[in-house]
């Protein structure tokens, strides 16, 4: 569970470059993390490479997708890139699904354990130092890129893109780049996640993943690499206490969702900042 | 010769915004575009600054040809603006507003960003005492870790100015500097433009305050229905009789 | 023209219908709000199981269709007054998510009100099909096209014509100014949800006899009904139909002479394509943003 809470945050701090700092939209990035899994399973299983140089050259070839369909794409604005995206995300589970000689089909495939020099990752001891360190690292990348010029200039980008332009901001450049980074985080991550499981299905490049990550997102708090982690963490385990109520389990799913969004519309962790700080101020 | 713009039409659908409209703008002067609503100032200055593209004509910055290039071209090769309708980064603070106009002279390689190198701490400390004394200059010191969406319009239109500065512009574009300010505001505005010209920047400003504008310019230009009416010293355009006449009617 | 090509024109024109009504749903919300309601789909599914449930009841067929209508529009009112009311200062992004919890939970609700089988809904005037140029035709392709037709008619008067079109119209244009003019800008969210629910529901009613209707047919309908609307360029109604209908006819004959499975990608593509060219769709405004 844990280990799947680490991959998940894994893609949301990607995300959240993009869509919370950014302020672009992404709803198809289950596509990205769909390819990542696929990818580096059809090459391990069906091609015979070593687990770890089939991770790197699916996440790879993942990111440089991500540069070719992204600067197209990135010229829309609001919801004409949320539809671009979200068609992006379908066509990339369709041709999952159908084409089945490769992909295993709606069933999926199963996948060859990762194995570094040889030796074969197993246990969830192991996996679950390589997802901490793995996500620490992530995060770490993720805040000097934020603190710094660079992270300055995509949020100045969110702020007004005109104004941004008029300082000397390449906005198509930044915004590119922070696609094809979320692109990466989420290919390296599904790759990862097909490894762990040792199976992969369409679902996992489904509309509804994509939903998923970005309700993490915004769940957690956008513009904020902790909130994205809190987010993972909280919607992954969350859909596990719920199956408790059995087929009560939409219902409440789609209750707590709308609830957390309405009376905390900025996300978890700005709202519980934001209250610390007053809560602080309060002694006067 | 600073900028130069040759025959600069614009037309959006059948309108007409800017016709066959010449500029000449020198360095070190301060230079002001007056005209009654809709006679195409702001047009004229986004497409000074690359936002719109002209449909004929061309935008000369120190006689490099700027036709099709995007508005962050513009701005490397040294055009500076501030606009008309605020677009302050509301997400930062003030002094992130200011710290982001640097980003022209920042050099911070994707590595350094990553792996947080000891050089981009170095830098990002003299990124932030530039932008302070900045905000000094422009009088909003008091302001500066305040979240910009809670500063009040005058000082709004003060940082923008900042954050235009923070890029080290040769040329600096005000989109009416002074709309909505009341007269203690309009008076510090007033101060601010004429510290800016007296530090030598070169400033294009758009304004309806006749007054800031014939105290502070040395070279009025005249605009009426997209096209160049007058132009010349302050005191020559204001004795013009088709400038009076556009603005005040025949027969005043 | 060839039967086959005839066939497949018809055929992608139904779908299309439903569709171009989805569509004109999200573009009513859009304009009142500019929220993109997620949960659109869902009403198309309430409508279609709603009527399978007032049938089973035993309620005759002319009546079972306007109260499940009515059953959807009540849910688009709750869901505007429960949901998007109180979240209405939210960011844009934010209430997306709201829309779409909501449409989760009425994803949820419908499994548990009905099940998860597939049902049948009776065709409305039978299942003889009628031969026209050499292809075949269902009655009721005839009655999704009609009533799409009228529907869009009625609400063309509706926008243009009548006095609450016209508050919903200048409520999209300029908000603080319809307000001035004494719009309840409250009332008009209202009415637009139930409006586009309504819309909805009659979509999913019209196409249940041909494509059958369970618990999930919304999470689909409802994705091609957004992606019409945004090719037709949103919160433009023309704009809706006319993506409606190209959606429609794009897939359908992308099924017919590329590959059935791959239809929705086909589509998909096209959309992508079509807004690489056109970035505000066909009928969308270029909006030209004022600094």
């Amino acid at each position: 569970m844990a280990i799947l809470v680490g991959l998940n945050a894994i893609v949301c701090v990607g995300l959240n470059l993009l869509v919370g700092f950014a302020g672009q939209v992404s709803l198809g990035h289950a596509g990205f993390f769909g390819l990542g899994a696929y990818g580096s399973a059809i090459l391990a299983a069906r091609y015979g490479w070593p687990p770890l140089a089939a991770l790197a050259a699916a996440t790879a070839a993942t990111g440089v997708l991500a540069w070719l369909i992204g600067r197209p794409i990135l010229r829309l604005k609001g919801h004409y890139l949320a539809m671009a995206t979200l068609g992006f995300g379908i066509i990339v589970s369709i041709v999952v699904s159908n084409e089945d000689r490769i992909t295993g089909g709606p069933d999926g495939m199963s996948v060859p354990p990762l194995s570094i020099l040889g030796y074969a990752i197993v246990g969830e001891r192991t996996w679950y130092w390589i997802v901490a360190t793995l996500l620490l690292a992530t995060v770490w990348v993720a805040l000097n890129l934020i603190d710094s010029p660079r992270g300055r200039a995509l949020r100045a980008l969110h702020g007004s893109e005109v104004a941004a332009e008029a300082i000397g901001i390449d906005a198509a450049r930044h915004k590119l780049s922070a696609f094809v980074i979320s692109a990466l985080a989420a290919a390296a991550a599904g790759a990862l996640t097909a490894h762990y499981a040792g199976f992969i299905t369409p679902s996992k490049a489904s509309f509804l993943h994509s939903i998923e990550l970005i309700t993490m997102v915004v769940f957690g708090g956008m513009a904020s690499t902790l909130g994205a982690v809190v987010g993972a963490a909280v919607l992954t385990t969350l859909p596990q206490f719920l199956t408790v109520f059995k087929e009560y389990e939409m219902v409440l799913l789609g209750a707590v969702m709308m609830l957390t969004m309405i009376f905390m519309p900025r996300g978890l962790v700005p709202t519980l900042e934001r209250a610390l700080a007053a809560a602080r101020r309060k002694p006067l | 010769m600073l900028l130069r713009a040759e025959n600069l039409c614009k037309r959006f659908g059948g309108v007409s915004a800017l016709e066959a409209l010449d500029l000449e703008i020198e360095a070190g002067a301060v230079h002001s575009i007056i005209g009654p609503n809709g006679a195409g100032k702001t047009t004229l200055l986004n497409v000074l600054c690359g936002i719109y593209r002209p449909e004929e004509g061309r935008v000369r910055v120190q006689e490099k040809s700027m036709v099709g290039r995007a508005p962050h071209e513009f701005a490397a090769a040294g055009i500076g603006r501030t606009f008309q309708n605020l677009q302050i980064f509301f997400n930062m603070s003030a002094l992130e507003n200011v710290m982001a106009g640097r980003w022209l002279h920042e050099r911070c390689s994707l590595a350094a960003a990553l792996a947080r190198l000891p050089s981009l701490a170095r830098a990002e400390r003299a990124c932030r005492i530039e932008a302070e004394a900045l905000l000094a200059f422009v009088g909003l010191e008091a302001w500066r870790d305040a979240p910009s969406d809670t500063l009040p319009y005058g000082a709004l239109k003060r940082l923008e100015i900042a954050r235009a500065l923070a890029a080290k512009p040769a040329l600096l574009l005000l989109d009416e500097p002074a709309a909505g300010l009341n007269p203690t505001e309009t008076l510090e505005i007033d101060r601010l433009i004429q510290r800016l010209a007296a530090s030598g920047v070169t400033i294009v400003l758009v304004e309806h305050n006749m007054k800031l504008v014939m105290g502070v310019s040395q070279h009025v230009v005249v605009l009426d229905y997209g096209r160049k009416l007058a132009e010349g010293s302050p005191d020559a355009v204001r004795r013009d009789p088709k400038v009076i006449e556009a603005y005040l009617g025949a027969g005043a | 023209m060839s039967a086959q090509l005839l066939q497949f024109l018809l055929s992608g024109l139904t779908v299309g219908a439903i569709y171009a009504l989805v569509a004109l749903g999200f573009a009513i919300i859009y304009n009142a709000s500019h929220v993109i309601n997620f949960a659109q789909g869902e009403f198309v599914m309430i409508g279609g199981m709603a009527t399978v449930s007032f049938i089973d009841a035993g309620l005759p067929l002319p009546l079972s269709i306007p109260l499940a209508v009515g059953v959807a529009a009540v849910v688009g009112l709750l869901l505007e007054k429960l949901a998007i009311e109180p979240a209405r200062n939210a960011s844009v992004v934010t209430l997306i998510i709201i829309t779409i919890g909501a449409s989760i939970l009425l994803r949820g609700l419908a499994s548990l009100v009905w099940d998860k089988k597939i049902h049948a809904v009776p065709a409305f005037s039978g299942e003889a099909p009628i031969a026209l140029g050499g292809a075949t035709l269902l009655p009721q392709t005839v009655w999704v096209l009609g009533v799409a037709a009228v529907v869009v008619g009625l609400l063309w008067w509706f926008f243009n014509r009548t006095l609450t079109g016209s508050a919903i119209l200048a409520v999209s244009h300029n908000r603080l100014a319809a307000q001035l003019m004494g719009v309840s800008v409250r009332r008009v969210l209202l009415v637009s949800f139930g409006l586009s629910a309504a819309l909805g529901a009659l979509a999913g009613i019209l196409i249940a006899p041909i494509t059958f209707t369970s618990w999930d047919v919304g999470v689909m309908l409802g994705l091609k009904g957004f992606a019409a609307a945004i090719l037709g360029g949103l919160g433009s109604g023309p704009g809706a139909v006319v993506g409606g209908l190209a959606l429609g006819m794009i897939e359908s004959l992308g099924a017919g002479y590329l590959s059935s499975a791959y239809k929705d990608v086909f589509a998909f593509l096209i959309i992508l394509a079509a807004l690489v060219v056109l970035p505000n769709g066909l009928f969308g405004r270029r909006a030209a943003e004022r600094v």
